[in-house]
């Protein structure tokens, strides 16, 4: 469910083109002009805004943005105006170079996008950076991590619906096999997570619910500050919740003192054309207060009506 | 041909036959489809055209030597030896390793061998192979092979081709069609089957999605053509194989083919010898590594190999792959890196070594 409002009679795209414009020129920004025709914007016409931009005014309307505003407001702006297979292809290069273990942003585009999806990040990142995203991540990223994430982002799962009952069971076994004897990085674990179906892997975690109990994420919790493990554990929430999994990750950039203006940047602006709407209901349910409220308690001036304006507030 | 075969297997069952109680007319059912015999002519014809029309019958039968059968041969000798199974069965009985008498002494028939019933049907089934194969869209070909070689165990020589010649998007469009196919993805099936040390490399082969420019790093392929023979040289001591050794398989399976090309260049530059030739111990890596550096030249020696006395089931049917797959793409590169490697035209070599609609449709394939 998105929450980005788009207004019932949009205006053509030349006029977008020619406010946007006005806005940039002068002394100062109209900020607000930017977000309230950007904001409300879907992707195609986004699209075609930046199309048109380009050929009226002979200069990117990214590079317009990025000449006019800064900082977190700069960043909201950029990510939400470009393609998703562009914005996935941003952030994977940001998450290939200046990867560390704690860093997430890989996993959630592997394991939350389908498979076309993350297809066109890939060619959008052959597009932009002139090297293929595998190859980034196989020379930024070390060890265990590297083995996981770099099949992760390279497969492309088949996306129909057919699961092999038997099949499950006899995964899910060898995955608590292989987590009962701690060898988390085995091939065999990497296997299965990097090539099957979401649908079979769902039927193998709803297997090993069944057979052994408790929940997979369960028997992965041996030692809470592991990040690798921690990086399985957000695989597979990934997989079978991704609006918990999302939640959780706004409710983590906002709480506490200082707010991480990065990961919650991410969540809005990736979401909110997909699913945001789903993620709000279950801050509201997890925290007792609406995103919105969240948000424009932690953030402020332009940056936070870009927000507030993704997070669908008039 | 498929009528004649499933006719065999019921001979003893005078079913189709007309009253077949006397054995020189239960023999006759069976010998259209077979071979004919020289040797009753034999006894009228002087021996220098014995031995020949023996030669050129045995050749069409493709009983030795070549691939593909000889049309119009057999279908000249089908008339010739009309009504004449005396002559049939004399041929029958000196036509040895194919009919035994011996075998079927006990039923007074010179038994015909079910391997050489194989090997027709296959040699039969060339040309047909070659028309489907060509008809198919380049992607459901790819598709299938790897499903073939995936599902009957094969070394795994099909895989490492699809994933290294054919261009970035051919390899996607490849999966795609496995998955419409078999409804599993291609990466899933080779993770899962293939069960030896070469399982990590081809998962990485078959997954890669290459950039396709042409600009190269040149200290990037130094670097890593230094890690390659680092890897090298540390692979006998070395807990895993190198087939295993992770940095071999990133850089393999991860880097671009302009960029693999310089970096195997200077390897060359710095070690003296190509990377192929140290890698001898591990024939999976080696093939990628020819596949990666020049497809032309790696194509040329697997048609080569099909046309070696001791070609398997897998080199032959190699020949057809090959020149189907690669007909639309670099066959004019390949021609010259077989004329380069082995001193004749490509397609006197083929004409040489096929027989009949086979022969004809790998030629035109292949083209001038």
């Amino acid at each position: 469910m998105a929450t980005l409002k788009v207004p019932a009679t949009v205006p053509p795209v030349a006029d977008d083109c020619e406010q946007l414009r006005k806005a940039f020129q002068g002394w100062g920004t109209n900020e607000a002009l930017i977000i309230s025709i950007l904001g409300h914007r879907d992707a195609a016409q986004r699209r075609a805004i930046r199309r048109a931009y380009a050929e009226a005014h002979g200069e990117e309307l990214l590079r317009s943005i990025t000449d006019e505003i800064s900082g977190d407001f700069e960043r909201a702006v950029i990510l939400w105006t470009l393609d998703p297979a562009e914005r996935d292809a941003v952030l994977a290069n940001e998450a290939a170079r200046k990867w560390q273990p704690g860093n997430r942003v890989l996993v959630e585009i592997a394991c939350t996008r389908t498979s076309a999806q993350i297809f066109a990040a890939r060619q959008a990142y052959h597009e932009r950076f002139k090297r293929s995203l595998e190859e980034d991540i196989a020379a930024h990223v070390t060890g265990d991590f590297r083995k996981l994430l770099v099949p992760l982002v390279s497969t492309y799962r088949y996306d129909g619906p057919e699961v092999n009952t038997r099949l499950a069971h006899s995964e899910a076994k060898l995955l608590h096999e292989k987590i009962h004897h701690k060898v988390y990085s085995d091939d065999e674990i990497i296997r299965i997570l990097t090539t099957r179906s979401k649908p079979q892997l769902l039927a193998t975690f709803n297997h090993y619910n069944d057979a052994f109990g408790h929940r997979i994420n369960k028997d992965l919790k041996a030692d809470p500050k592991d990040e690798y493990l921690k990086t399985l554990r957000a695989i597979i929430r990934c997989f079978s919740c991704p609006d918990r999994y999302f939640e959780k990750v706004a409710r983590q950039a906002i709480a506490g003192l200082g707010t991480d203006e990065n990961a919650l940047t991410r969540v809005i602006t990736t979401r909110a054309e997909v699913d945001l709407k789903l993620i709000k209901e279950v801050y509201q349910k997890r925290n007792s207060v609406p995103l919105e409220r969240a948000v424009a308690g932690d953030t402020s001036g332009d940056y936070e009506s870009m927000l507030l304006a993704l997070l669908g507030q008039e | 041909m498929q009528q004649f075969l499933t006719q065999t297997g019921s001979n003893s069952s005078a079913a189709t036959s007309p009253p077949a109680s006397p054995q020189p007319r239960l023999r006759q059912q069976q010998a259209p489809r077979k071979e004919r015999d020289p040797q009753n002519k034999e006894k009228e014809a002087p021996p220098a055209a014995m031995a020949d029309e023996h030669q050129d019958l045995t050749r069409a039968f493709a009983g030795l030597g070549g691939l593909g059968v000889d049309e119009t041969a057999l279908v000249s000798a089908l008339g010739r030896w009309r009504r004449q199974p005396e002559k049939r069965a004399q041929f029958r009985r000196g036509f040895l390793g194919f009919f035994s008498a011996s075998a079927g002494a006990v039923a007074g028939i010179e038994r015909c061998e079910d391997e050489y019933l194989l090997h027709l049907q296959a040699e039969f089934a060339r040309f047909k192979d070659a028309a489907v194969l060509w008809a198919m869209h380049p992607w459901e070909r790819d598709a299938r092979w790897a499903h073939h070689v995936l599902h009957k165990a094969h070394p795994p020589q099909v895989l490492v081709e699809v994933a290294c010649t054919r261009a970035a998007d051919d390899l996607l469009g490849a999966r795609r069609a496995y998955q419409a196919l078999y409804h599993r993805s291609l990466e899933e099936d080779v993770a899962y089957r293939v069960r030896d040390a070469n399982a990590s490399l081809l998962v990485g082969l078959v997954s890669a999605y290459r950039y396709e420019g042409a600009c190269v790093s040149e200290d990037l392929a130094t670097e890593e053509a230094k890690a390659l023979a680092a890897a090298v040289r540390s692979a006998p001591a070395a807990a895993t194989k190198l087939v295993q050794n992770e940095q071999v398989v990133r850089v393999l399976a991860t880097r671009s083919k302009p960029q693999l090309r310089a970096t195997f260049r200077i390897y060359m530059e710095l070690h003296g010898k190509p990377l192929e030739e140290d890698l001898a111990a591990e024939p999976c890596l080696r093939e990628a590594v020819k596949c990666l550096d020049s497809p032309p030249k790696y194509f040329s020696e697997v048609i080569s190999r099909a046309f070696s006395d001791d070609a398997d089931r897998q080199a032959k049917a190699a020949l057809t792959r090959v020149l189907v797959s690669r007909a639309d793409t670099d066959m004019e590169d390949i021609k010259d890196a077989y004329a380069r490697q082995y001193g004749a035209k490509l397609a006197d070599a083929v004409a040489k070594n096929t027989h009949g609609h086979y022969k004809d449709a790998l030629l035109a394939i292949i083209g001038k």
